[in-house]
């Protein structure tokens, strides 16, 4: 019997010849990654060596990630106490894949990962975050997990007890139209599948639309999978994930990828068309409350963020700048801008993006989680409204419980920028209010 | 038995029972004062020890979406509240699991506030309506660090045997 990607990848992490969905499974674990909660992950990891006599020393600190995103600068004494713990364990156990504070290599875990290389096809990735399962756009297993778990991960260098999950294969195929993109996609998917429609499941895309699809726009449509429940959101390897790697992660040697077998067994096939899909919106207070923009255009919103782990990569900052060059952001909307990386950020300076954005009015934040989980950077007023790229919009997830959060594409959130109300980029009629637009 | 104490709709978030402004606090003995702040009744009921260990919070599908923060099910297990759940969203019921949070599969569970839910191996009494309902085995690989006390003794003992 066939074989889906994910479990040839856990078959062979488990030293087996074969696995199927519902299998268990222990597998060996290639790369491990916690941001700030690594303080309660070390302490988990401490607590699991008391008694036994033995130094709580990680299994291979090489192949340990520690990435600070959640709350940089640190919001408060508490924070930058757990960041200097962090910090003191880094350097004891020589974890060299640290991204502390920084504006040469620091930024958002789930886009330090591909960048750095530290990714790659087959790889078995388990993340004290629930949106791991963006690394699925390089062809990993990647899943979330609690802290206990990564600390048993990182005393074992296995993971326990996993259940080979059932997997779902998504076929989308199309052109995306003008100002349509990967983040509707993923809105719709999760529209059509419901927020637990693949909970304990694997999302695994395929067709035409995805072949042809940067592996910027994958990341944006694996790390959204979890909203919909799955495990993990997976995109087989191929040209453009080798390409992505060599050439903007600058790994060398052979990459070899995973591909299912053509007879593989999956629990059902999700069809999408592209072609004609109109930007999408996901309203509050829940991901999967998705609407076409025509049904819910025209909203006030009193602040608009660009960025977070699913869309503050070049290309979305590139779309942004492209529909705000010039224009100025409406009275009464602030703007914040949250390049996913160093790197990206300074990018985005040399093609003039951030120039572009600050003459708007927009205030671009140094890379990092900012408000998408309401720590710090952004908190919404009572009764204000967000609309923003990030990837939730649970009630009181940007800080405040009695505001709302609308999620979107990029494009629509500056065009919506623009004019303070929701707003369609492919609306030629939309006026900047500022130029007396009616 | 426990008296369930909240009812509570579908897809109830992470951040709704653990917001994460709060997130900085991660010690298990420390995260119970923030257990479903934005609730604000509900969390002054908690932290004024009104509410008896064992009590039921009663959800529909998909409890704990969203984010994978511990301190979701360990705030929870710091009042010893019970959840019974028509379903559960994947990683809160393993971080449930792992931490010792009790969390009953009861897909086709009906109550309401102030019901008393007998909880047995296999199904939900509630013995206020009179009615039962059956409840979701976990697989056996869960079970087992169940039964071990939680993944931090069950890793414990595999790591002596390894």
């Amino acid at each position: 019997m066939g074989m889906t990607v994910v479990e040839k990848i856990l078959a062979k992490a488990s030293g087996l010849r074969s696995a199927k969905a519902g299998d268990i499974v222990e597998p060996k674990v290639d790369l491990t990654m916690s941001h700030e909660n690594t303080a309660l992950v070390i302490n988990q990891f401490k607590e699991i060596y008391q008694g036994t006599g033995r130094e709580a020393k990680p299994w291979d600190p090489s192949r340990l990630a520690v990435i600070f995103d959640h709350r940089i600068p640190a919001e408060g004494p508490k924070t930058a106490t757990n960041q200097k713990l962090i910090r003191e364990f880094v350097a004891q156990h020589g974890i060299a894949k640290f991204h502390d504070i920084r504006g040469d290599r620091g930024g958002i875990c789930h886009q330090i990962l591909p960048q750095y290389g530290y990714v790659r096809p087959g790889y078995v990735v388990v993340g004290a975050d629930s949106h791991t399962c963006s690394h699925g756009a390089v062809g990993c297993f990647a899943f979330g997990v609690g802290a206990t778990e990564l600390a048993s991960v990182w005393a074992l260098g296995v993971a326990l007890n996993i259940e080979v999950p059932a997997t779902i294969k998504v076929v989308v195929e199309g052109t995306f139209p003008k100002f349509v993109g990967p983040k509707d996609l993923i809105l719709n998917l999760i529209g059509k599948l419901t927020a637990q429609g693949a909970n304990f499941r694997v999302l695994e895309f395929h067709g035409e639309t995805i072949r042809k699809m940067s592996t910027s726009g994958r990341l944006v449509i694996c790390n959204m999978s979890v909203e919909a429940g799955a495990t993990c959101g997976i995109v087989p390897g191929d040209e453009e994930t080798v390409r992505f790697l060599k050439e903007e992660a600058g790994v060398k040697g052979k990459i070899p990828c995973v591909l299912p077998d053509d007879d593989a067994v999956y629990e059902k096939v999700v069809k999408i068309d592209v072609s004609k899909l109109a930007p999408q919106i996901a309203c509050p207070d829940m991901v999967d409350n998705v609407k076409g923009i025509g049904k819910v255009a025209g909203k006030a919103i009193q602040q608009v963020v660009i960025g977070s782990c699913t869309n503050g990569r070049l290309d979305d900052l590139a779309i942004a700048a492209k529909i705000l060059k010039g224009k100025k952001v409406a009275d009464g909307t602030r703007m914040l801008v949250f390049p996913a990386s160093s790197r990206i950020f300074a990018e985005a300076m040399d093609a003039g993006y951030i120039q572009i954005f600050m003459k708007a009015g927009a205030v671009v934040m140094n890379s990092g989680c900012g408000p998408c989980l309401g720590i710090h950077q952004g908190a919404l007023g009572d009764g204000e409204t967000a609309l923003a790229t990030t990837n939730r919009n649970f009630k009181g997830r940007m800080g405040n419980p009695n505001s709302a959060v609308y999620l979107c594409s990029p494009a629509v959130a500056a065009a919506s920028a623009i004019t303070g109300v929701i707003s369609d980029p492919r609306d030629k009629s939309r006026k900047d209010p500022r130029k007396g637009g009616k | 038995m426990g008296q369930v104490v909240i009812k509570l709709g579908k897809d109830i978030s992470t951040d709704d029972i653990y917001p994460g402004r709060f997130m900085a606090t991660v010690l298990p003995s420390e995260t119970p004062q923030f257990c479903f702040f934005n609730r604000t009744e509900f969390n002054a009921r908690l932290k004024s020890g009104s509410v008896a260990p064992g009590s039921v919070v009663l959800a529909d599908e998909n409890f704990g979406c969203g984010s994978s923060r511990e301190q979701a099910a360990s705030a929870m297990k710091g009042f010893d509240l019970i959840v019974v759940a028509k379903s559960v969203a994947r990683i809160f019921l393993q971080n449930a699991i792992n931490v010792g949070a009790r969390v009953v599969l009861c897909p086709g569970i009906e109550g309401s506030e102030g019901d008393e839910l007998e909880v047995t191996d296999t199904e939900v009494l509630n013995k206020t309506t009179g009615k039962a309902y059956p409840i979701v085995a976990l697989p056996p690989a869960r079970q087992a660090i169940i039964d071990a006390g939680g993944l931090i003794p069950y890793t414990r003992k595999k790591l002596m045997e390894a």
